[in-house]
This record gives structure tokens, sequence and C-alpha cells, in this order.
């Protein structure tokens, strides 16, 4: 069902892990599939340092939350925020259709762990446009 | 933990492999036997006599007569039938159905179906050992109950309902009783007559027979239309030319499982405590379904923090063939409508593992898999940001 770059993600998760000092956390869930995710972000110098992940989820969910901190990992923040559902699903190379959501619980986690960071930093939290996500299968 | 490559097949509810010579005794019938059992001549005497010894079989498997057993495509058609073919034929009578919540869909889809032609279905709770109690099916009867139909043995948590009890309620108030007793067949005892059995619905491929076989026990007296309509097959009641070797295949498989019934319950049984007391041992582990009422072969058990997919998928990279109530294993996204009848939280229900073992299952099966889910469960609870600090296995990093 799941094709090996999938599995690899899944069986070999990058990134997995808290960071107890965290400058950034956001934990948000998807009740429909039973997915929890959990990110962790340490910030230096406007620039994604290091990103770890906790998921409750099926193979899906576990793989795209190790392959969006793979693509979020020394980015910029506004480039970390810029990261869509899309996009990780592409570099896995694909997931089933019914599993696409999945990935998209990466995106938000990464979302409410920026703006955690933000608001942490007296900053104004970004909205969340939902612009660049229109024409996504979920 | 040992990595080498080996199968462990641990979804016997799911199918079966065909016995080898319940294969090979289907090959003739499908080569030099093929006569039409309509047919007039020689040829179609030998496939005739072959379906009317596989009737006899399988009749005496559950305490029929031979002219009592129907043969259909499986499970789902007998079903089908059952439930149709007596709301049709009885709806001058009435239009009310009684059921449980904890059915295969292929009772619980052809209900809603029947909802929408104008029955109306009333769906039982269970308790929390997926037990369906006798005085709420009485209860539920009122003067339009046409058909109750109780399951004999839940697919997926193994719990064995009270039948019997069922029937006689049923019996009294003179409704039919029908039951689905596809994990049942060839793995319990079962006798239509004492268990106050109107309809049965069995299939072969659950005992070890060939896939797309299966029959319907119809008892004396019931009326019901029929579901396939055509030639005059299966005593006028459903068409269609007989599955000649299945029906042989079938009928050998359910008299070597029926002969083989005591031996195989007492090892198998001894295995599942085995499996069961293993998986329990890790923390915060639940067995599902009832800890005494069950088959022989079912093994539910529930993990919290974890889910079933995950796990699903772990198992296999081990070799382990295994199944999940969880919603995320399907691609309707609905978790196991079973577990969930039982009063199980959703996330709870997401974290089930089913392990069904059968005959070639050895003690070295149960103590690899044991070993394996361990393994599987720490991994999956360390990734998981739901458990608590004292299951994790060593201490997060930054």
């Amino acid at each position: 069902m799941y094709n090996e770059t999938v599995m690899d993600h899944f069986e070999h998760p990058r990134n997995q892990g808290a960071i107890e000092d965290a400058d950034g956390e956001g934990e948000v869930g998807n009740a429909q599939c039973g997915d929890i995710m959990k990110i962790y972000l340490k910030v230096e110098d406007d620039t994604i340092a290091d990103v770890r992940f906790q998921t409750f989820g099926c193979g899906a969910a576990i793989a795209s939350s190790s392959m969006a901190t793979e693509l979020i990992r020394g980015k910029t923040v506004e480039e970390a925020w810029d990261l869509t559902n899309k996009a990780v699903v592409e570099a896995l190379a694909g997931l089933p259709p019914q599993k696409v959501h999945c990935s998209l619980l990466a995106e938000e986690a990464i979302h409410a762990a920026i703006n955690d960071y933000r608001v942490k930093q007296g900053l104004e939290p970004w909205e969340e446009t939902g612009g660049h996500r229109e024409g996504h299968e979920h | 933990m040992n990595t080498e490559k080996r199968l462990v097949y641990m979804d016997h509810a799911a199918t079966t492999a065909t016995r080898p010579e319940v294969a090979a005794a289907m090959v003739p019938y499908m080569t030099g036997h093929f006569g039409n059992p309509s047919s007039l001549y020689d040829l179609a005497r030998v496939s005739r006599e072959a379906v009317a010894a596989a009737r006899e079989q399988v009749a005496a498997a559950i305490g029929a007569e031979p002219k009592q057993i129907y043969f259909t495509s499986g499970g789902t058609e007998s079903d089908n039938w059952a439930l149709k073919g007596v709301a049709f034929a009885r709806k001058a009578k009435g239009n009310h159905i009684i059921t449980s919540a904890v059915e295969h869909h292929a009772i619980s889809h052809t209900c809603v179906w029947l909802e929408k032609q104008g029955f109306s279905v009333t769906y039982l709770p269970v308790d929390r050992y997926g037990m369906v109690d006798p005085a709420a099916v009485e209860a539920a009867i009122t003067p339009e109950t046409i058909l109750v139909s109780v399951m004999m043995a839940n697919n997926e948590i193994g719990t064995i309902m009270p039948v019997a009890e069922i029937g006689a309620v049923a019996r009294k108030h003179g409704v039919l009783f029908h039951t689905d007793a596809v994990q049942a067949v060839g793995h319990i005892p079962i006798d239509v007559r004492a268990q106050n059995i109107d309809l049965l619905s069995l299939s072969g491929h659950k005992f070890r027979g060939p896939k797309g076989t299966g029959a319907l026990y119809i008892g004396p007296g019931v009326r019901l239309d029929p579901l396939m309509h055509g030639g005059a097959q299966e005593r006028g009641r459903r068409a269609g030319t007989e599955n000649v070797p299945g029906i042989v295949g079938m009928g050998m498989a359910l008299e070597l499982a029926t002969a083989e019934m005591e031996e195989n319950t007492r090892r198998i049984t001894a295995l599942r405590d085995r499996l069961t007391a293993g998986l329990l041992s890790i923390p915060e582990t639940y067995l599902n379904g009832h800890p005494e009422r069950r088959l022989p072969n079912n093994v539910n058990v529930v993990f919290a923090y974890i889910e079933g997919e995950s796990i699903l998928l772990m198992l296999n990279r081990r070799g382990i063939a295994a199944s999940t109530g969880s919603a995320c294993s399907t691609t309707s996204l609905e978790p196991s409508h079973v577990l969930m009848a039982c009063g199980l939280p959703h996330e709870v229900v997401h974290g089930s593992l089913r392990l069904t073992l059968g005959e070639q299952t050895t003690e070295a099966d149960v103590d690899y898999v044991i070993s394996a889910v361990m393994e599987i469960v720490q991994r999956l609870r360390d990734m998981s940001p739901l458990t608590p600090a004292e299951l994790r296995s060593r201490p997060e990093s930054g």
C-alpha cells in the first residue's frame, strides 16, 4: 500500500523525539483518522536549527512527520511556514488518496509550532490564509 | 530479536489455506468429472452424486438433514439470502427485524438496505464483552417482528453469543431465528436443533475449504424468497449451476475439521492463552471480547497510546500477518463498529490488534509474535506524544 520512500521514513523516522527547551511547540490532532502530531523547534538566527516530532498515528502520519521535519531543518522560519502538505507528499513520492490528509497534519503542526515560537518572541502569530493549500487533495 | 524473514500467519479469521488433500479432491471435478449436475447423462450423475455427498457432510457437521442444506457462493450470499429472503416472504406478517450492533457487514449493511425498502430494524446493544442479552431480544420483539439475526461468534473479538437462549426466545414468540455462524462452523460444536436455529450461514474458506463456497441451512417449515432467480437448482430455491469442485472441497474440509475439532481446540486454546498472557504482560494492554466465552483461536487486544496500522506494518516487515480495528487501516477511515459497540473510546479502538491462530500455528510462532509485538509497541510508544514518561524506554534528548 505504501511505496519504499514512505516505508523508509516510517521504519527509520528522522528527527523523532522531543526537545526539552524548545523555542516553539505545536500539537495538532485529527480525530477522524486518530492522528496526533507534535512538533518541537529550536530557532537560531531566524533559522530552524533543530526540529523533532512525536506522532501517534498510522504509517502515513509517521512518514509525513519524518519527511516534513527533514524538509524544514536548516530553513528560515518563513520558508518553514510555507511548507505545504503537497510538498511533503511529493517528497514522499506519493501517498494513497485516503492518506493524503495525514500529510496536512504535518503542515498544521509546523504552523502551530512556529506561531508558538513567534508568541514567545513577543511577535504576532501569523494567520492561516489557507491560500497555498488550494487545489490540494484532502 | 530474531530478524530472519519468516511467515507467521495470524489472520485465520480472515481466511485459511485450503488443505492440500481438499484441493486435490477438487481437481477431478474441474477436469474429468466436469458434467453439469442438471444434465441427464452418466457424466452428470457423477457430479450430482458428489454434490449429494457434500450435502451430507455439511449437514452432519451442524446436526441438520441433507435436504436442509443449500449451497451458495459464501457467507455473504447466505447472510443476504436469509435476511432478504425472510423479510420479503414474511412481509405480510410484519416488517420488523432484530439484530445486534456487532454483526458482520454482510448482515448490518443488508439490514440498512432493508430499512430503505421499508423494513424496520432494531440493532441491539452489547455488553463490554460483545454479548447480546437474550432478555433484550425478548424485550425488543413486537407483534411486527418477523426475524431475529444474531451471529454465533464474533469475527473481530471472538465472543461466542448465547444463540440457544436467543433461539428459544424467538421460537417462543413465533419469530424466525437466523445466525451468521461463519466464524463458528468447523471451530466449535453446533447443533441447529438443540440451539433452536431456523437459518444458519456458513463459509467454506474459514475452515480450510475453498473460497467462493458457502451454505445456508434452512430449517423445517421456513419460507423464504429466493435471492438468485433462474434455473431449478437447489430444489428451486437457489438458481445457478452448482460450483461442483467448490462444493466437494467444502464438504470434505468440513468433515475433516469436525473430526479434528476436539484435538485442535485443545491445542489451539493452549496456544491462544499463551499468546494472550504474553501480550497482556505489556503494560496498559487490555483484552477485548469475553475472557472465557470466546473462539479457541481468537486474541484481540488494545495497546494504549499507539495506532494499529503502524503495528501491522511493523509486524508485516517481520513476516507476521495480523489485523486491526483501527480506522487508519481501512479505506473508509471508519473504526471498528464492534469495538465501539463494546464501549471502547475512539482513540483506544485505534490501538487494537487481532491475532487469529490456526492448525499450523506452533508454540515457536506464538513466542516469536510476542517478542515482535513487545518490541514494536515500545518503539511506537517511544514515538507517540501520548505516552507517559514512565512507559518510555529512554529519556528524550534535545
